[in-house]
């Protein structure tokens, strides 16, 4: 069984905490869909960041500290050294990003900030993509779980490259994969989770659904119906149609 | 002395880190601080020195994805 640093989550859902309509439908939100795991990052601190805070802990989930927005190995790493003594936990979610309009990880830059990271004690769940070369790098500088995205931050568009996804699943069966990011939808979701994923991370398919504890709660059922589905072992498709219904015994009507 | 505090010109007369979160008002909060864009651990700010110019970050949690 894979878990995350020594850790088995109750649910395999990661909820973000960013852009709710308001603290008290985050809240709801996060009971709403069962998520063992809430993501959190750290700010110039203007005055709410200690009630927010408050909030965060009486959810009574993991918190996951990001380090959103850094686009430099040397930004990104001390900000987990930050957050690492602001929320008392070493996992970090790492993000280096390459790229302004897509968001894209800077690949060259997460394996650097991973490998230093990693020798510092820290507990990394990389932002990375379906590569599965840079998936052998991150492995190699001590990530024992690997996130890739689905599609762009934000974007809803879901699994854009399941063959890649897929794949990742087949090449590291003893690393921890969460698909993180660009899920709209609760039937993808599910669907990462059919493929032998170990969890997904999302924010905005919730915060910015018209009724959030409504799509928290569907996702929360998702991610339970996609796990169950891959414990169940789903059949292998076929091209040809083959009739569930015996034939034997079919009266002569003609 | 004049400092910047989150991008903003403050004047303390604190000597050092520790003294200077507490004349800013941060005393027991959960925060995080940086100096100058280095990592200034909680255990060693009573012992860091301020120098006139220093960039003081202040950080708290917040929200994220």
């Amino acid at each position: 069984m894979r878990d995350f640093y020594g850790v088995a989550l109750d649910c395999p859902l990661m909820l973000g905490t960013a852009q709710y309509p308001s603290p008290a439908i985050m809240e709801r939100a996060f009971r709403a869909s069962g998520a063992s795991v809430a993501t959190v990052s750290l700010r110039r601190e203007a005055g709410g960041g200690q009630e927010f805070w408050r909030l965060v802990e009486s959810l009574g989930v993991r918190v996951l500290p990001n380090t959103a927005g850094c686009h430099s190995v040397k930004e990104a790493v001390t900000t987990a050294r930050m957050a690492r003594e602001v929320f008392a936990t070493s996992w970090i979610k790492l993000e280096v990003i390459g790229h302004a309009d897509t968001l894209q990880p800077d690949p060259f830059g997460l394996v650097e900030a991973a490998r230093i990271l990693c020798a510092e004690g820290f507990e990394v769940f990389p932002y990375c993509t379906e590569d599965l070369v840079l998936a052998e790098r991150l492995v190699d500088a001590g990530c024992r779980v690997l996130m890739p995205w689905g599609a762009p931050i934000g974007t809803g568009l879901g699994l854009v490259n399941p063959y890649g996804l897929r794949a990742l699943r087949a090449q590291f069966p003893e690393v921890a994969l969460v698909v993180d990011a660009g899920l709209g939808l609760p039937s993808q979701a599910a669907a990462a989770m059919e493929m032998g994923y170990d969890g997904v991370l999302l924010n905005t398919a919730v915060a910015k659904a018209a009724d959030p504890v409504e799509m928290a709660r569907a996702f929360g059922l998702a991610v339970q119906a996609g796990a169950a589905a891959h414990g169940a072992g789903p059949m292998p498709p076929r091209e040809m149609a083959a009739p569930s219904t015996p034939l034997i015994g079919k009266a002569w009507l003609e | 002395m004049r400092i910047t505090v989150n991008d903003e010109p403050r004047e303390v007369s604190a000597a050092t880190l520790a003294e200077a979160l507490d004349e800013l008002g941060f005393g027991a909060a959960r925060i995080a601080t940086a100096v100058n864009g280095g990592f200034v651990p909680a255990t060693a700010r009573a012992g860091h020195r301020l120098a006139e110019g220093d960039r003081l970050e202040v950080l708290a949690p917040m929200q994220g994805g």
